[in-house]
Order: structure tokens, then C-alpha cells, then sequence
């Protein structure tokens, strides 16, 4: 196995991870932390398909064999993920502030609440 | 006559402009944006009042272009060609909706004026400033949609759509629309991310993100790699979820529903068909091979469901806003019946993508059609609900006489829904049912009739209240601005009219593509 397939495999367990707590968790902190899982093995996948080379610069025969163009679209991607995490978190504190709910589901409450704030 | 010749000197002009006319829809909505924030929010509303009709005139421009030459426009950023540049496209299929969401977008504009003013003696207001800003988020990421050829463009193209949808929804700050923002944003993120986990695989695949050459490519593999497989299955059930077809619509109903009227106008009428028009240049353009009868046959049956249940659901509402949003989930359901109808059983796929050309053209009147009597039902529903300070179905007692032009508009635009006689749903509906018949798939043209019959049902609930009630007319709140009224009225008669387009006009979404999906056969 080779760095390219490992880190490639790496991707594919994070967004597994990623759209099952998407998908499963009902707070809504935890599905937008989710979904940057996702955007993380997503990104690490063009890196590892970057790194395989076979790009745009190696077939113009430049000699060289690694890709450039997905660290550009990665870069991208981080800055519209960044975008979409801060709307997410904003959308939710105002959530909060408003109704005292974290969670989508009306009647439900975050199952898991931080042990810490009981005691203090 | 001296029209003739100014009127065709004129095309000729545009045409000689070629792609570069495809720069002018993209310009425009972030010039609105940088002006706004230079300005200030006192004059937001009149300066993308003044910028909307130059969309119009350069969507226009856009469709006589295509027309004229009948081959599709393109223009590559910066003079770079792809595979490393980025390219903007512009065939039939771009040009109606680039149009469509031109004339829908000024008539939400002109309606948003009254409800988006800001007050004598204030010089911003917070809503009014976020909305104007918003408006114009929404107007440039469809038209950046609708004319980008790079899979990743496309991408950015999305997000920038989502990020001005989703505060839309929540403008008005009330707990329960924030929760519809914050479950629409979610979805919308799952959907998009899915949709950017394709698009990688595809660079992996072939190297290059832009549809034409990828198409190229993948018409000369055989058979495809399980890459590309898996992207396909990625992206669409990514888009699905954007779109709000039937077992991923949960977002939709309170979203559109909690909206201001103005932007759910904008939401339901032109933002869920942004994604559907993305499943569209998946599966017609970039890899047609792969439309199997299988996969269609899946998406068609979830178009039935989303027919079905969305109109069993608009049926048992209490709230009108609500009965026109689940009305949006039904209707979004037959635009996938595009799929199952466009290859049929048994014939080679990509001759009969050329064979049944009416599909496609139905398909695309249905959304047109769908697009004007939506955003012109919900703005008519806005002006109902601010009038009666309420907006249940079972008051709505008097409301025909007192505004007359309103519900007359709601009720136009309803009708136009369920495919009555000159509509565009009409022309739709008919061109699909004898794509039906010919594939000898009855199934569909079943299921058309039956969400026709519940698109009626539920209107007939609407009627009925609001036409009856022979006392005194309800006290109102506040009365609409005529113009209000008048807009909202002339989108619907848009609506219902559409089926009186000459037919030669019914071949613009084929053009420009045609030869395309030609060259497919191996």
C-alpha cells in the first residue's frame, strides 16, 4: 500500500464517520462538526489524488508528476467550509438565544449534555 | 416597417457579441452587491430595481444569441481553455432558464419594494439592508449555475446560492424559522458536500472538471470505472437533497413556508430548480451512457411519490402559506418524470435520447410554467396574510371581495398549476403523456393525472373559503400597493399563457445540444 492509497483510505473512514454522525446525532453543534468531518476526508482525498499525480503538468510534459490544481480547489473548499460552519454556528447560537433548544427536533434535547456544567 | 430591421440589427449585434454577452448576467448581481455595501442601505432597493431590467435585456440578449445561431455560447475565463481554464456555456437548455429566472427575479424585485422599504427618517434598516443584499446572492449564484461548464465552478456556484437562501428563510427572526434555516442549511451542506465528493472523484478519474470534455471522455470508456459510478450515485443523491425531492423534502415545507413572501418567491420558484437543473446536465449532458432504465426508473418513481404524497400533505394543511409549499414538493415531483420518460424501454439510449425531444421540452416548460404560478401564488398568499393578519385557509371568508386582483392572481396562477387549457403545465403535461404513451410507460401518464387531480383538490379547498362569505368583507390590516397586485397578477397570467408560445419556440432547450448527445453513440 502506498502513501496515495492510505491517505486516500484515511478520506473515506472520515466521511463514513462524518455522514453517520451527520445523519444520527441529534444536536445540532455535533451534525455541523460532522459535516466539517466530511469536508476534511473530502479534502484529504484530492490531496491524496494530487499526490498520485497523473495531472494536467505531467501530461503537458513538463516532468512534473505531482498536481497543483487540487491544492487550488481545496483552498476553495476550506474557505466556502469555513463559510458554511460559521452561517451553521451563527444560525445556532441564535437558535439558543431564541428558543433555549439546541437540537432541529422541537421536543428533544441534546442527549449528551457537557458533565462539566452540572458541577460548576 | 422600420421595427424589422432595427430589431434584427440589433440581434445581429448581440450575436457578434457572442459569449462574452454570458459575463453581463454574472456582472450585474455583484455590481448590485458592491454598490449596496458602498451606498448604503437608504437606496438598496431602487438600485437593484434599476439593475434588474438590464438582467432581463441580457437574459433576452442571451436567448435571441442561441436562437439565432441555434448552437450554444461559450466564453473561457481569462482566454484559458480547459482543461485548466474555466468555461462558461450557454445552449438552449441555460438560455430558458436563464430568462425565467430574469422575469421572475424583477417581479419579486418590484413586489419586495413596499415589504423591504426602509422608513422615512431611518437612513438603513438592518432587514431591509440583509434582504437587498441577499436578493442579489440569489440572483448571482443561479445565473452563475446556469451558465458555468466546470464542475467545481459549479460547486461554488451552489454554495454561494445556499449561503443567500438560507438567512432568507430566517429573516424575520422568530425561533421556528431559524430552526427551518438551520435544518435547510444543514441539508443543504450534506448535499453540497456529497456533490463536491463527486466532482473529486471525477478529477481523479479523467484529470479535467469541465462537463464537455469529461463527456467526451467518459462516451469513449467502456465500460465505466467504478469511480465514476460511485460519483454519479454521489452527486445526485447530493442534488436530491437540494432539491427537496420526496424522501429528502423535510427542509422544504417550513422554510418556504416561514419565508418572507418575497423570498419564498425567490426560494421555490428558482432556488430548488437550480439543483435540478445540476441533476439535469448530470445525467442528459456530462454522461447519458449511464442513464440506465434502472436509475431512471428510481428517480421517476421518487418524482410519483413526491406527486403523491406532497398533494395528500397540501391537501391537510391549515395554513395557505403551507398548502403552497407542499404544492412545491408535488410539483417538484414531476419535473423527475423527465428521466424514465426520456429513454425508453428497450431502445438504444442515446438514439432515443434524440428520439423523444419532446421530453426535455416538457420537462423544461413544466419547471418555466411552475416557476411563474409559484412565485406569483406565494406573493399573492404574502399580500393575503399581511391583509388578514392570519392566513388560515378556513378564514379567508370574504377575502375575494376584498382584494379581488389578489386572489384573482392566486387563483390564476392555480389554475395554470393543474394544467388548465392554454397553460404552460398544460403543453407540459401533454407532451410528457404522449412521450408516455409512445414508450408505452402508462404508468407516468397515471400519475400525472393523479397529481393533477390533487393539484385541483387542494386549490378547490383555497376557493371555496376565499369565495364565499357574503357579509361584510373582512376588516383588513393593510392593503397592497397596486403595483404589488399588478405584478404578481402579470407573472401569473405568464403562467397560464405560456401554452400559446409558438411551437417553433418549443425547440429552444434542444438547442445546442442536440449534437452533443449525437456524438455519444459509440
Amino acid at each position: 500500500m502506498n502513501g496515495a492509497t492510505l491517505f486516500g483510505l484515511c478520506g473515506a473512514g472520515l466521511i463514513g464517520l462524518g455522514l453517520y454522525g451527520l445523519i444520527c446525532h441529534p444536536g445540532a453543534l455535533r451534525k455541523v462538526l460532522a459535516f466539517n468531518l466530511i469536508g476534511s476526508g473530502v479534502f484529504l482525498l484530492f490531496g491524496a489524488i494530487a499526490r498520485r499525480g497523473g495531472g494536467v503538468l505531467s501530461s503537458a510534459g513538463t516532468g512534473i508528476d505531482s498536481d497543483p490544481v487540487p491544492q487550488a480547489l481545496v483552498i476553495t473548499g476550506l474557505v466556502v467550509a469555513f463559510a458554511a460552519t460559521a452561517i451553521a454556528v451563527a444560525l445556532l447560537l441564535r437558535l439558543a438565544e431564541t428558543t433555549g433548544r439546541t437540537t432541529l427536533d422541537p421536543n428533544g434535547s441534546d442527549p449528551a449534555p457537557p458533565a462539566g456544567r452540572k458541577e460548576a | 416597417m422600420p421595427l424589422y430591421p432595427l430589431v434584427s440589427g440589433l440581434l445581429t449585434g448581440l450575436v457578434d457579441l457572442g459569449g462574452t454577452l454570458l459575463v453581463i448576467p454574472l456582472m450585474l448581481p455583484v455590481t448590485g452587491l458592491l454598490l449596496i455595501l458602498a451606498i448604503g442601505g437608504r437606496y438598496a432597493g431602487r438600485i437593484v430595481l434599476a439593475l434588474l431590467p438590464l438582467g432581463l435585456a441580457a437574459a433576452a440578449a442571451v436567448v435571441a444569441a442561441v436562437w439565432e445561431t441555434g448552437d450554444a455560447l461559450s466564453y473561457q475565463l481569462g482566454g484559458w481553455t480547459p482543461r485548466l481554464g474555466v468555461a462558461l456555456k450557454a445552449d438552449g437548455l441555460s438560455a430558458v432558464l436563464l430568462l425565467t429566472s430574469a422575469i421572475v427575479i424583477l417581479a419579486v424585485g418590484v413586489y419586495a419594494q413596499r415589504p423591504f422599504r426602509v422608513p422615512q427618517g431611518l437612513s438603513e434598516t438592518r432587514t431591509s439592508l440583509v434582504f437587498w443584499l441577499l436578493f442579489c446572492g440569489v440572483w448571482g449564484g443561479l445565473n452563475l449555475v446556469f451558465v458555468s461548464q466546470d464542475l467545481f465552478n459549479l460547486f461554488v456556484a451552489l454554495e454561494l446560492l445556499t449561503f443567500s437562501a438560507v438567512p432568507l428563510v430566517s429573516l424575520d427572526g422568530r425561533g421556528e424559522t431559524i430552526a427551518a434555516a438551520l435544518r435547510y442549511l444543514l441539508f443543504a451542506l450534506l448535499g453540497s458536500v456529497l456533490y463536491l465528493l463527486g466532482a473529486v472523484l471525477f478529477y481523479g478519474t479523467y484529470g479535467t472538471l469541465d462537463i464537455a470534455l469529461l463527456a467526451d471522455q467518459i462516451a469513449r470508456v467502456n465500460p465505466l470505472p467504478a469511480a465514476v459510478i460511485a460519483a454519479a450515485a454521489l452527486m445526485t443523491a447530493g442534488l436530491l437533497a437540494k432539491t427537496a425531492l420526496f424522501p429528502l423534502h423535510l427542509w422544504l415545507p417550513p422554510a418556504h413556508a416561514g419565508a418572507p413572501p418575497a423570498a419564498s418567491a425567490l426560494l421555490s420558484a428558482l432556488v430548488v430548480k437550480a439543483s435540478f437543473f445540476l441533476i439535469l446536465r448530470i445525467w442528459f449532458d456530462l454522461m447519458p451512457v449511464l442513464l440506465t432504465q434502472m436509475g431512471a426508473q428510481v428517480l421517476g418513481a421518487l418524482g410519483v411519490a413526491a406527486i403523491l404524497y406532497g398533494g395528500l400533505l397540501a391537501l391537510r394543511q391549515g395554513r395557505l402559506k403551507l398548502l403552497v409549499a407542499y404544492s412545491t414538493l408535488a410539483q417538484l415531483g414531476y419535473l423527475f418524470l423527465v428521466f424514465p420518460l426520456a429513454i425508453g424501454p428497450g431502445a438504444a439510449r442515446s438514439a432515443s435520447l434524440v428520439a423523444a425531444p419532446g421530453v426535455l421540452t416538457g420537462g423544461m416548460l413544466q419547471l418555466v410554467s411552475h416557476a411563474f404560478a409559484k412565485a406569483a401564488m406565494f406573493m399573492a398568499a404574502g399580500m393575503i396574510a399581511a391583509a388578514l393578519g392570519q392566513d388560515q385557509i378556513r378564514k379567508l371568508a370574504g377575502i375575494g371581495r376584498a382584494l379581488p386582483i389578489t386572489v384573482l392572481a392566486f387563483g390564476i396562477g392555480g389554475l395554470a398549476l393543474t394544467g388548465l387549457l392554454p397553460s404552460g403545465a398544460y403543453l407540459a403535461k401533454t407532451l410528457l403523456d404522449g412521450a408516455a404513451a409512445e414508450s408505452g410507460q402508462w404508468w407516468w401518464s397515471l400519475a400525472m393525472q393523479a397529481g393533477g387531480l390533487l393539484t385541483a383538490a387542494y386549490l378547490i379547498r383555497v376557493f371555496y373559503h376565499a369565495l364565499s362569505g357574503f357579509g361584510e368583507p373582512p376588516v383588513l390590516r393593510a392593503r397592497p400597493a397596486r403595483y404589488q397586485e399588478l405584478v404578481v397578477l402579470g407573472l401569473a397570467l405568464c403562467s397560464i399563457l405560456l401554452g400559446l408560445l409558438p411551437s417553433a419556440m418549443l425547440a429552444l432547450p434542444e438547442l445546442g445540444r442536440v449534437a452533443a448527445v449525437v456524438t455519444e453513440t459509440p
